[in-house]
């Protein structure tokens, strides 16, 4: 984003404030990156397992900025544990109670995920 | 701008108002009810809400009316599909029976807690952690 100021001298600079802006949000970026990621894994089956040692494997629909995660065609691990899910197909999950998402190793291009953090890091740092 | 509209929890929550859904709270409990209205914090207004204790294939329910859950305590919202609802081979019984099992099973569980605790405490590690406070 460019502004545009005038000095004492009255000659018109401009500065750039995009660096300064994207350094102060720094945190976020990272949060991004993580839900940019989620994002490229949409329509792929993975498996969430929660806090409360629930695992459930579905298709991922769709994921928000708090990493809240929507399943479609939903099975659980264990019917036997926890008989409510039996009639329950497609599921919201709050991002603050998954433990780990597990997914097939081949839908990650883990050196892309490297590189992008790498730049995200090197951006902050500036 | 239709692509970046699922990415929201408004976005992903739309499509439930008006249908009938489960809930699944951080202290275990069930909620079932009609799916009213919701906010980004996953704060949920469930309306003809029932809370649903189970035990193994039993299960017991009780009124609660409207009731608007805070987010925070939200672990799951789940679509309740109405055919496979008929198929699930759960049989409801009286509240006080389910619950009656469910206080025998946790006195057992308790008891086999103290039973560990105390050999593993004789070896010296230490065994606190307990089912149900992850979060």
């Amino acid at each position: 984003m460019n502004i545009k100021i005038q000095d004492s001298t009255h000659s018109t600079r401009y500065i750039d404030i995009y660096i300064t802006q994207r350094t102060f949000d720094a945190s976020q970026l990272f949060i991004m990156l993580i839900f940019s990621f989620f994002k490229t894994l949409t329509d792929q089956v993975i498996t969430v397992e929660l806090k409360n040692d629930l695992s459930i494997t579905g298709t991922l629909k769709s994921v928000d900025q708090f990493l809240n995660i929507r399943l479609d065609g939903i099975s659980v691990e264990d019917p036997e544990r926890h008989p409510h899910m039996l009639a329950v197909k497609n599921c919201f999950i709050r991002g603050s109670v998954v433990r780990y998402v597990r997914m097939a190793a081949r839908s990650v291009d883990t050196t892309l995920l490297e590189d992008a953090t790498r730049r995200e890091a090197k951006e902050a740092k500036k | 701008m239709d692509a970046l509209i699922p990415f929201t929890t408004s976005g992903s929550l739309v499509d439930l108002v008006d249908k009938k859904v489960l809930v699944v709270l951080r202290d275990g409990r069930k909620l079932i009810g009609v799916f009213r209205s919701y906010d980004q914090f996953a704060n949920f207004l469930l309306e003809q809400c029932i809370e649903r204790i189970h035990f193994k294939f039993e299960y017991a329910d009780k009124d609660i009316g409207v009731l608007l859950v805070r987010g925070e305590n939200v672990v799951a919202l789940g679509e309740i599909d109405l055919i496979a609802e008929d198929m699930v081979p759960l049989q409801q019984v009286s509240w006080s029976q389910v619950e009656e099992k469910i206080n025998e099973d946790n006195k057992r569980r308790e008891r086999d807690h103290t039973i560990k605790d105390k050999v593993l405490g004789s070896m010296g590690f230490v065994n606190d952690g307990r089912e149900g406070d992850a979060y």
